[in-house]
């Protein structure tokens, strides 16, 4: 009996999904689909296989459909990863269209407050994700993803990099660890990817083997913009080559550090005050402030505790750090809250920056207020505080108006 | 199958002349339909055929039944306030078919996937078709075309409407009462089986030649409150369990975890903020259905916020509106169903927990009511076209799957939401045309999606209130061009034959819509 290749949608009644079953031979090419949007789907469904099978040069063979109600990209990514299995070494490709939406840039300060990570092959939870507004909306390859899935997992986060508006947020991918991560990079380098989260970082020569392999990506794709890297520290040896992680490319922007995995490497239990981990964090935040880069910090995973959310964001402000991961969409808005300036921090903002214009205007290289002089540190931090108050709804854009 | 003649009716729909060889009369529009002479009567009754000492009990179902002369042909009803709990009628319809008894109408105020059992009996002639809202399996059997009659679905004004009119006259009623004396009197807020209220079976029990009250709970006379009144009664029967009230919680009742559907939710309530209309003294509506609870915790804290109390709000009652009650935020839940056990706890115990009926909040033919007089209403919806009208009971398949309920009831508000995901599972939830048109858009007034809010054209003072409230809100089209780029393109149309196999009635008792069969 042939063998056949199936990619796509697990359990009993997945939602917004798809299988693709590919059974290769010499016969010509058949395909049937089922579908629960059958009525309303069922012609586009097929159209679009005989397509993504024209893209792919698959003349022969059984191609069986089972749809869950997904969405066109996610209908291609399916199928080619049926096919791609049957056929590892088949070069064609099948993109979906790369949308305009999808071709806005990122930039190296811009807000991390807030990053929303998404399992890479879970479809349903990426269409609205945008909506919610975070800084940043993750594509996870790595942890979410079993083994199983890892290869067929690319395929959707590729064409979802491709087709999907996140309205704003910086498109970011966490890729595997060693091989696996450096094969991912071909599936994300070209598709405009702003950001690559890199796991479990202990040296700056891991993070050096990515960016080159970046590199040649970008060339081979055209590809002109940077990809933004944010290593993810997870260990106790990470932690204390913090500093040199933190400086190992120009491109690296942010420091994380992810606590599940660092206090199991501690051997600790992970507390809801956290002293085991007080050190790891302010070692972080150190290293990323002596490279002049932002400090991000863990998920926090209790997702109905609003309180408890609330809380560790303003203890990880406290500590010195710029963003927070999300796991959940309801957690955004209070991380955001949380982040914001307060008003004194606001008022004191607003009258640095007007007497920063005031010094530009005259052509004077020393800002002063009042008698006091303002060093360029401090008149950057207080640029910042009104972006962030601004991005924070707390202050209109043209507030000196 | 003989052609029915269809006509156009004013929302440009083909609507059947007669229906299950009664005639009807096509949907004129909003408030034009006003049918003159006198509403429906009983014969007259004297109280010398009734005991004296007002012991009306007799010793079983089928022993009422007998009485009542069950025959082939009658109409049957019966309300759903156990909705999918209900132990009763199953059995009504098992007695029926022991006696070989043929034709029947079923007339409920809804039948709940317990009812399956239904099905059987319309296979074997027992029953030739249910009237009221249908959903689950018993909605799929009728959207097949099986079905001996046409379904008629109406909205549960629209239920009182028709015995009003005289459209459906009820033989025989059969009301499940939770606690109930041996008048007759009834009431549901008490009792092993407690559901809350009676109000679907009240016209039930003022207009059907016969009235039996069901109870699994007999107490001496009187049975206080009394709801279903003993006047109206002939017969009492007490059964060991005439309901299960855990079933009430249906899954419409729990609160959505899901972000998208808190985020709608929260828009809603963040619309009706900027709207101005959360100030003292106003009333909303928010049913079952996990956004619409959402809707109404959200509202709370802005109420809390602004220190607002509302004077009343209309349910379906939940835990989550006795909790506004018992916390002060407002002063009256006027009830029409109980969602769950919280709602019958606190209709027993809170002064301010009020149960009502469709006379009191929908009916058509009462000199005004309850639900044009609320402030707000949210509403959900399975499609709404650019044109505001949308559709409650077929899937854009064409499948049909849910009852109306109060829904196009309470499109009278003052300001009617529909808080709705811009599409499900690849299926836009905006479309071109619904594919049954439920409710006229012109009483729709704002959609509110993640992907933004669109008010209706004609609401130019809410366009004017929400101008600058910094909410995403955007024309009705522009919404639908998102939404049918992400999914690849607007589906096709539903495969429907030209049989058609239920209509839908306005609140008036005119056509609005028709069902068709679908093809297989």
């Amino acid at each position: 009996m042939a063998k056949s290749f199936i990619a796509g949608a697990k359990g009993e009644k997945p939602r917004s999904d798809l299988r693709a079953k590919y059974t290769p031979s010499k016969k010509p090419l058949s395909i049937s689909v089922k579908s629960t949007v059958e009525t309303l789907f069922g012609k586009a469904i097929k159209l679009q296989t005989k397509n993504i099978c024209k893209d792919l040069h698959i003349k022969t063979g059984t191609i069986e459909i089972e749809d869950f109600g997904a969405l066109p990209f996610v209908i291609a990514a399916r199928l080619e990863a049926a096919i791609k299995q049957a056929h590892p070494k088949l070069e064609k490709e099948s993109f979906p269209l790369l949308r305009d939406f999808c071709l806005y840039k990122s930039s190296r300060d811009r807000f991390r407050r807030s990053r929303l990570y998404l399992p890479g092959n879970q479809t349903n939870l990426m269409l609205n994700a945008g909506i919610h507004k975070p800084d940043g909306i993750i594509l996870d390859l790595e942890d979410s993803v079993s083994s199983l899935e890892k290869e067929d997992t690319r395929y959707i986060v590729r064409n979802a990099l491709r087709s999907i508006n996140f309205y704003g947020a910086e498109r970011m991918v966490r890729i595997n660890q060693g091989e696996l991560g450096l094969k991912d990079l071909e599936f994300i380098v070209p598709h405009n990817v702003h950001l690559i989260l890199i796991p479990k970082v202990e040296s700056a020569a891991e993070i050096k083997i990515i960016d080159e392999r970046i590199l040649e990506i970008s060339k081979e794709c055209v590809r002109k913009e940077p990809v933004y890297l944010m290593p993810i520290i997870e260990s106790g040896r990470g932690v204390l080559k913090a500093l040199e992680i933190a400086e190992a490319s120009p491109n690296i922007v942010a420091l994380a550090i992810g606590l599940e995995d660092y206090t199991a490497d501690l051997g600790v239990p992970r507390t809801e005050d956290g002293k085991e981990s007080f050190f790891a964090r302010s070692m972080i935040v150190n290293a990323a402030r002596a490279a002049g880069i932002q400090a991000i910090d863990t998920v926090y995973s209790d997702v109905g505790n609003e309180i408890g959310l609330r809380d560790s964001v303003r203890e990880a402000k406290s500590l010195g750090f710029d963003g927070k991961g999300c796991i959940h969409p309801r957690q955004i808005q209070p991380i955001h809250e949380e982040f914001a300036p307060s008003t004194e921090e606001i008022e004191k903002a607003k009258k640095i920056k007007l007497a920063f214009d005031e010094a530009e205007k005259k052509g004077l290289g020393v800002v002063s207020l009042g008698s006091k002089m303002i060093d360029p540190p401090v008149v950057k931090r207080a640029l910042h505080t009104i972006n962030l108050a601004i991005a924070s709804n707390l202050l209109n854009p043209d507030w000196k108006n | 199958m003989t052609k029915i003649k269809m006509i156009k009716n004013a929302v440009d729909r083909m609507v059947p002349t007669v229906v299950n060889g009664v005639k009807q009369t096509p949907f004129q529009g909003v408030g034009k339909y006003k049918p003159k002479g006198n509403k429906a009567a009983l014969p007259i009754r004297s109280c010398s055929d009734f005991p004296y000492d007002g012991n009306k009990t007799v010793k079983s179902l089928e022993d009422a039944l007998k009485k009542c002369d069950l025959k082939n042909g009658m109409t049957i009803s019966s309300h759903h306030h156990f909705r999918n709990g209900d132990l009763v009628m199953n059995q009504v319809f098992d007695i029926a078919a022991k006696k070989n008894v043929k034709g029947l109408r079923w007339f409920p105020s809804a039948a709940f996937p317990c009812h399956k059992p239904v099905i059987d009996h319309m296979k074997n002639g027992v029953i030739d078709w249910v009237e009221g809202s249908l959903n689950g399996p018993i909605g799929d059997y009728a959207s097949r075309g099986k079905m001996k009659g046409t379904a008629i679905l109406r909205s549960h004004g629209g239920r009182w409407q028709a015995v009003q009119d005289g459209e459906v006259h009820i033989d025989i009623a059969i009301i499940a009462a939770p606690t109930a004396d041996a008048f007759g009197n009834a009431t549901g807020d008490r009792g092993p089986s407690a559901c809350g209220l009676l109000g679907f079976g009240l016209v039930d029990s003022i207009y059907a030649d016969k009235v039996i009250v069901v109870t699994d709970n007999l107490v001496p006379f009187p049975c206080v409150p009394w709801q279903i009144q003993g006047q109206n009664v002939d017969y009492v029967v007490v059964m060991d369990k005439v309901g299960e009230p855990e079933k009430i919680i249906s899954g419409t009742t729990k609160l959505t975890k899901s972000p998208d559907r808190l985020y709608i939710a929260e828009l809603t309530a963040k619309f009706v903020q900027a709207a101005g209309i959360i100030k003292e003294g106003f009333s909303f509506q928010a049913g079952a259905g996990g956004t619409a609870l959402a809707f109404a915790i959200f509202l709370k804290e802005m109420m809390k916020d602004a220190g607002v109390k509302a004077r009343f709000i209309r349910g379906g009652s939940t835990k989550y509106l006795v909790e506004m009650l018992e916390e002060g935020l407002t002063d009256f839940i006027l009830d029409g169903q109980t969602f769950d056990l919280e709602g019958v706890r606190s209709m027993r115990e809170n002064f301010g927990h009020i149960n009502t009926s469709p006379f009191t909040s929908y009916n058509w033919h009462g000199k005004g009511n309850f639900a044009s007089m609320l402030d707000v209403v949210v509403l959900g919806a399975t499609e709404v076209d650019i044109n505001y009208n949308a559709n409650v009971v077929t899937h854009s398949d064409g499948k049909m799957l849910h009852g109306i309920g109060g829904w196009q009831n309470c499109l009278f508000s003052k300001c009617t939401i529909l808080p709705i995901p811009a599409f499900r599972n690849r299926i836009p939830v905006i479309v071109d045309e619904v594919t049954t048109l439920v409710g006229p858009g012109e009483l729709i007034d704002v959609i509110v999606t993640e992907r933004g809010i669109a008010i209706n054209p004609l609401r130019k003072d809410l366009i004017k209130a929400t101008k600058n409230s910094g909410l995403p809100i955007r024309k009705i089209e522009d919404i639908k061009a998102e939404v049918d780029d992400l999914i690849g393109g607007p589906p096709e149309k539903a495969k429907l034959t030209d049989e058609v196999i239920g209509i839908v009635k306005w609140v008036d008792g005119t056509v609005i819509d028709s069902i068709y069969k679908i093809k297989e």
